[in-house]
């Protein structure tokens, strides 16, 4: 699903090049779920970043599927997120005008979906998250835990292959945290790729594998 | 389609304050320049009416009195014209291509038929004043080259003349007493310049000034000249001057001698000061939309700039550039258009309100917004509109995602 080849990135802070991700060789099969953790500032949001195609890379390589992601243009890299990739936020970024069943629908729009099933759709996505009867719901009537599902039914409503997570539990309690990390792992046992950024441990213990970040390289890769 | 319709609808309604400022100041630039465009074409039929019922292409001669001495006789002395002046002028100017003299009997003349009398002016002039007057002939003939060499006692008499003396039996063949003097109604005519061009009687100018005591005096000369430049009308007049200044012995500088007005001059200059009137409306009512859209313009930025959350989050979910692009552009345009048919409609609506207020207004006449420059003006909008939404769309269009929605971003 995944393959990274020496893939580096830096900012530029200042007027000089501040390496962030200092050449990442990384493969995640289909179907895994996978934690990447590290401490704050390791480069975790980066490399999700640019996994999720919303940010360019300086060298190595990135392979998604079959497509070499490299060099597009603005246009191609938002038809192939829009297609291939679902996103979940810490802060949930749902539209505070829209109800659940038009946030859910918003990708749809972008794939050129008539309204009608987009609307089907997103209220079907809706059930599965468990919030069928919150569907005319909008975002400040509903609590973290049930934005979050909306978030990730929203990530789901493309049938994406791929889930990327940063910090899903971040803004959440432990309970709710736990709700949305079985209603991951669920999402992750129907097929979906799944990579969860995370510095909590309760959260990367739920999954598999657990990839950890030291200053932009791997440090540690396991599996369970 | 209809999805992008919704959407936008939706953004505009979610911005109500906003949406309604914007729609007030570009549909107020609108109807600022609509109204002032009516009132343009208002003045501008105002001047067409003045020239309406006289030829355009004209040079009238008025008889004078000289106010410099010249040649060893004083100031003072009437210059004046007789029948002899017109084949001479005609001989000269070959640009001439009608000429008619007018002599006036003093006063309104007693004129009566049927029992039935009243006073009407009376004009004796050649048959080419015709064509110097734009009379219409709506009945029988008007005066011809026979009338003027056998002195006939024929005459055309205005449509009220008609109507007044004959009540709406034919008037053609009948006989009616112009200050005593019988003539016979050989035509009916009209004229474009209303009751005071209609309410008198046409005499052939050679009968008149045999029946009135006119000897060979005539009081003014009038004549066209084709399609002559302005240019060329000015030479002409200063022609004239000369040659009458010489035959007459006045000098030819002396404004005051005879006294000459240049229809072409006259008429070139109205329709000059009317084009920059024209100008003027134009730039102004475009300032006023120009502000208007720099405002939709402003706005639209400061909406891109609070909604940089959310844009991103709309491009990582696979909104194109493009697709952000043409919903920015697409309000812009929406919002100035519908500005802009309210600011038209508005318009129009205020000028007809002052057509039916104020109907025979001299100086506004018929008020009225032609079709051509309302189009215009709403096409300008539209295209203004996509100006307008061009920089907050550019700008849209380069936020990226990683940082609108980077935690803390928003
Ligand atoms: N747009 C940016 N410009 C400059 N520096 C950045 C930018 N984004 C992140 N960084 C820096 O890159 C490093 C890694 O950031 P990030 O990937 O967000 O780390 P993490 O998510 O692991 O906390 C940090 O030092 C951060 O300050
Ligand atoms: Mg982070």
């Amino acid at each position: 699903m995944i393959r990274l080849r020496e893939l580096r990135k830096s900012y530029v802070m200042a007027g000089r090049p501040l390496p962030v991700l200092k050449g990442i060789d990384l493969t995640i099969p289909t179907g895994e779920l996978a934690a990447i953790t590290g401490s704050s500032g390791s480069g975790k949001s980066t490399l999700l970043n640019v996994l999720g195609i919303l940010d360019a890379y300086d060298s190595g390589s990135y392979e998604l599927g079959d497509v070499l992601v490299k060099d597009l243009t603005e246009a191609r890299a938002a038809e192939l997120r829009n297609k291939y990739v679902g996103f979940v936020f810490q802060s949930f970024h749902l539209l505070p005008y829209k109800n659940a069943t038009e946030n859910v629908a918003l990708p749809l729009y972008y794939a050129g979906i008539p309204r009608r099933e987009r609307f089907r759709r997103a209220n079907e996505l809706l059930e599965r998250v468990g919030l069928g009867d919150r569907a005319d719901h909008l975002p400040n009537q509903l609590s973290g835990g049930q934005k979050q599902r909306v978030a990730i039914a929203r990530s789901l409503v493309t049938n994406p292959r791929l889930l990327l997570a940063d910090e899903p539990t971040g803004a959440l309690d432990s309970a709710t945290s736990k709700e949305i990390m079985d209603l991951l792992v669920e999402v992750n046992r129907a097929g979906t790729t799944v990579v969860v950024v995370t510095h909590e441990s309760v959260v990367a213990d739920r999954c598999p594998r657990r990839i950890r970040l030291v200053d932009g390289l791997i440090a540690e890769d396991q599996h369970s | 389609m209809i999805d992008a319709a919704l959407e936008i609808f939706e953004s505009l309604s979610r911005h109500g304050v906003r949406t309604v400022l914007t729609l007030l100041s570009v549909a107020w630039g609108t109807f600022v320049l609509v109204v002032l465009l009516g009132a343009g074409q208002g003045l501008s039929n105002t001047a067409g009416h003045e020239f309406r019922d006289d030829a355009v292409n004209s040079l009238w001669l008025y008889r004078g009195t000289t106010s410099r001495p010249w040649d060893g006789l004083p100031v003072g002395r009437s210059v004046t014209f007789t029948n002899a002046d017109l084949p001479f002028l005609q001989a000269r100017i070959p640009e001439i291509d009608h000429l008619t003299g007018r002599f006036y009997t003093w006063g309104g003349q007693q004129i009566s038929a049927n029992g039935r009398s009243s006073d009407f002016d009376v004009r004796s002039v050649h048959p080419d004043h015709q064509f110097l007057e734009n009379t219409k002939v709506v009945k029988g003939r008007y005066l011809d080259e026979l009338d003027i060499e056998e002195h006939r006692k024929v005459t055309v008499i205005g449509v009220p003349v008609a109507e007044f003396l004959f009540r709406g039996a034919d008037p053609l063949g009948q006989w009616i007493s112009v200050g005593g003097v019988p003539f016979r109604v050989v035509g009916v005519f009209d004229d474009d310049g209303g009751e005071n061009e209609t309410r008198m009687v046409y005499l052939p100018i050679s009968t008149a000034q045999a029946a009135f005591g006119g000897y060979d005096r005539v009081h003014q000369v009038m004549f066209t000249i084709g399609d002559a430049s302005v240019e060329e009308s000015v030479r002409i007049e200063q022609e004239v001057r000369q040659l009458m200044s010489a035959r007459k012995r006045f000098d030819p500088d002396d404004p005051r001698a005879l006294r000459v007005r240049n229809n072409v001059e006259g008429y070139a200059q109205i329709v000059h000061i009317l084009a920059l009137l024209e100008a003027f409306v134009w730039l102004v009512g475009l300032g006023t939309m120009t502000a208007g859209l720099v405002g939709v313009s402003n706005i639209l930025l400061v909406t891109v700039r609070e909604r940089t959350g959310e844009i991103g989050l709309r491009k990582a979910l696979g909104a194109r550039p493009s697709s952000i692009v043409g919903s920015i552009v697409a309000e812009a345009v929406l919002l100035t258009g519908v500005a802009g048919y309210l600011g038209i409609v508005g318009g129009v609506a205020c000028i007809a309100l002052i057509k039916v207020g104020f109907p025979d207004n001299e100086y506004i006449r018929d008020p009225a917004v032609r079709l051509g420059p309302a189009l215009a003006a709403g096409a300008i909008l539209v295209v203004a509109g996509a100006i307008a939404g061009a920089a907050p769309a550019i700008r849209a269009a380069s936020i990226r995602p990683v940082e609108a929605l980077r935690e803390g971003a928003q």
